[in-house]
């Protein structure tokens, strides 16, 4: 307890320190000039400088998604704040806990048009879970204080903290406070209704066909709540689904997984969705890439829906038993009044279920045509998956597209806050960023970012972070010369016509790495592969792995815009015939 | 069973409190989720109502399906300086009143007959010049609504209303 009178920075910087925070990643500017000041006068905050502000958001992003903690960053006023808008909105829209401190114009100037002035506040107000603009140094610490809590709890996302030069600069006393915080408005609910879970119970036991559809949720309560499904699914033998999301929240070599649901998902998760007749989801949001068309999304079924968040229920689909509360508290107590009823599934229907489920199992949804000539994608993560299964040191980080959807396909999570990949905003860039973040977090482990040529250049520059902080991440590029998803869908939709999706003038990636101080390697035949593969997990150094493949592959399984679960597009060979309106309909979807 | 209710079901009203922390941003907050997730905004008013507290209180009358309005109830609750959220049709009772002040300049018979309607609908003049009259009229949106429509052939020049105000009827908060 000390009441020593101290400047905003250093009660910054304090606050920071007693709250566990070990790593900040950021980038200095004329605004937070004092911050970065008290930044360099103490030792236990480590300063990670990026090489642009919106891969510190990303960093952060993979550092909170791989260890559960709360990112942190630190950015200047005006470009500073608005380059941080991109991983903000990503953040919020994956659920990921992160503080961001932005600089800003002294309180007197603001509203001025000053130099390097923005609105953050209004600007990041729709995409931050909450922001602050602080005006007074006495009350830095609690608004600091606030933010942590309510960035990591309850449905977990973004806060900024705006903060005046002037602010940084002023003293004031500072007292650690003895009690944790309490917030006068903001009380997030954990605990779920007890009638609605034994509700749920009932109904659950009572199924002949069910599902359990498990998402991001699992991921944020932590890997109690991930061991709690994975408990459950054993014990009642369910068939269970993960979101892009929640992979590695059940194992993957789990027999009761049925791989990932959606758009790009396995046929036999997507025909389980449209069959079942009891459905438990579980953190997971019926986002528009799970469910397809709303109006034909799962027509039998009666639903339970685990979730933190009051606004997830019966948002895009209704719900019939809506349980707000934490996954991990909810699956505690389904798992404990599922014992104490000794409540089972008919045991004769949930075998002709599972016979049915290995029909569409057989058709192995995910297989490709191989080639003797061209690295085909699929191969080459098949390839990585077998020389990195049996670790559990590693981590997987993608950018956005093509890749991304093969590497969820291909690659097997063992368990949770091993992959992290932007699903809700899709940002391409974000892998290599976030694989920085994780391996700050990680420094001995295996993190790779699967990427494609075109998503990983949107942040290239943090080839330079790697090299400063020797961060031995590699780039595991799939190069097709395309931006292969925007390809694939004006193959698909747009008669062919391919307006601005080849990627022309690519930099030659080997050169690149060497001259980022990083190691280049390329395959460009399928005998090359496997070598490349093994050196690239050899080397302790940073890597690009560029992996030239067949520029024509698409991604199937595909359940095209505006078709239901059932109407999926198993290869080139097949293609699902809509009627005029669901075509039309899908057209204009994203 | 799922049911499409954003396509299948029909639009009703809701007349919602919001009890917030009155601080800087926290009306923008509120105003920004109608805008940016497309609900509409019939009728909005914001006053501080508990001063040592540091309460607002917004009233917001909108409308949607349903499912819209669970929605929109649901997102308010989410916003980190809100304490209360209340839906008044799914509450019970309640009073809702709104407050018009319009401004009539006529002269002859049109003078006298507004001032006889604005007798009609018990509306006070605040103000007066021998060319206009502003009227100050209480009441349901629908007796404001007819007021004015009725003053637009005596001289209407402007209208001034504040939205719809609410409480819950009987002895409870709210």
């Amino acid at each position: 307890m000390t009441d020593k009178q101290m400047t905003g920075s250093e009660i910054l910087v304090k606050v920071l320190q007693d709250l566990g925070v070990d790593v900040i990643f950021g980038y200095p500017g004329g605004a937070v000039l004092p911050i970065y000041d008290a930044l360099c006068q103490q030792n236990s905050l480590r300063h990670i400088l990026v090489r642009q502000e919106g891969a510190a958001v990303h960093a952060a992003e993979g550092y909170a998604r791989s260890t559960g903690k709360v990112g942190v960053v630190l950015v200047t006023s005006g470009p500073g704040a608005t380059n941080c808008v991109t991983g903000l909105a990503d953040a919020w829209m994956d659920s990921v806990p992160v503080v961001c401190l932005t600089g800003q114009v002294p309180t007197h100037l603001i509203g001025n048009d000053a130099f390097q002035e923005a609105d953050t506040v209004g600007i990041t107000r729709p995409c931050t879970k909450h922001n602050y603009l602080v005006k007074d140094v006495g009350d830095l610490a609690r608004i600091i204080r606030e933010a942590f809590l309510v960035a990591a709890s309850g449905r977990p996302g973004p806060v900024v903290v705006d903060l005046p030069k002037d602010v940084v600069t002023a003293a004031a006393a500072y007292t650690r406070p003895s009690s944790p915080m309490q917030h006068p408005s903001y009380n997030p609910r954990l605990k779920g209704d007890h009638e609605r879970i034994s509700e749920a119970v009932d109904l659950l036991a009572g199924a002949r066909q069910p599902l359990i559809y498990a998402g991001g949720g699992i991921i944020n309560s932590g890997p109690a709540a991930s061991q709690l499904l994975t408990n459950l699914v054993n014990m009642t033998g369910i068939p269970t689904t993960l979101t892009l999301m929640g992979l590695g929240a059940l194992p993957a070599s789990n027999r009761n997984f049925i791989g990932m649901v959606g758009m790009h998902g396995s046929l036999e998760a997507n025909m389980c969705m449209h069959d079942c007749d009891v459905m438990l989801c579980v953190g997971a949001r019926f986002d528009d890439r799970v469910t397809g068309r709303t109006d034909a999304f799962s027509p039998d079924s009666h639903k339970i829906h685990i979730d933190i968040d009051a606004s997830s229920i019966n948002k895009n689909i209704h719900v019939d038993v809506p349980i707000i509360g934490d996954c991990g508290y909810v699956l505690e107590h389904f798992i404990k009044l599922w014992k104490s009823r000794q409540a089972r599934c008919d045991g004769d229907a949930l075998d002709r279920w599972w016979t049915r489920i290995d029909e569409w199992r057989q058709r192995k949804s995910f297989s490709y045509k191989p080639s003797d000539t061209l690295i085909k994608p699929q191969l080459a993560l098949e390839v990585l998956n077998r020389h990195t299964s049996g670790r559990d040191d590693v981590y997987i980080t993608t950018e956005v597209g093509q890749h991304q959807m093969w590497a969820a396909q291909f690659l097997h999570f063992e368990k949770p806050n091993h992959w992290m990949t932007s699903g809700g905003l899709g940002t391409m860039g974000y892998g290599l960023p976030a694989a920085l973040g994780v391996q700050i977090a990680h420094p001995d482990a295996l993190v790779i970012d699967v990427a494609g040529e075109a998503s990983i250049l949107m942040n290239m520059q943090e080839m330079s972070t790697l090299a400063q902080y020797r961060l031995p991440v590699k780039a595991f590029i799939l190069n097709n010369r395309w931006m292969g998803m925007v390809r694939q869908w004006q193959e698909f939709f747009f008669g062919g016509r391919y307006s601005e999706s080849y990627m022309d003038s690519l930099p030659d990636f080997v050169k690149l790495a060497e001259a980022y101080g990083a190691v280049g390697l390329r395959a460009t035949t399928p005998d090359e592969l496997e070598a490349v593969v093994e050196e690239m997990i050899a080397t302790p150094r940073a890597v690009i792995a560029d992996i030239v493949v067949d520029p024509d592959e698409n991604v199937y399984p595909m359940i095209p815009a505006g078709a239901a679960h059932n109407q999926v597009t198993m290869s080139p060979d097949e293609e699902v015939v809509l009627d005029q309106a669901h075509r039309e309909e899908g057209m204009v979807l994203v | 069973m799922p049911v499409d209710e954003k396509k299948n079901v029909s639009a009703r009203k809701a007349t919602i409190a919001v009890l917030v922390d009155n601080e800087p941003g926290v009306l923008a907050r509120v105003v920004g989720l109608f805008s940016g997730r497309g609900y509409n905004i019939d009728s909005l008013t914001v006053n501080e109502v508990d001063a040592s507290a540091g309460l607002s209180r917004i009233t917001i009358v909108t409308s949607g399906t349903e499912m819209v309005i669970v929605q929109i109830l649901a997102q308010l609750q989410r916003i980190v300086p809100v304490h209360r959220v209340c839906d008044f049709v799914t509450q019970g009772l309640h009073v809702e009143r709104e407050l018009a002040l319009v401004k009539v300049a006529s002269s002859g018979d049109k003078r006298v007959e507004a001032l006889r309607i604005a007798d009609i609908f018990r509306a006070r003049v605040v103000d007066s010049t021998i060319g206009s009259f502003v009227f100050e009229i209480t009441g349901s949106l629908d007796k404001i609504s007819a007021f004015v429509d009725l003053m637009r052939p005596l001289g209407l020049v402007d209208v001034s209303r504040t939205g719809v105000a609410a409480i819950s009827r009987g002895p409870d908060p709210i």
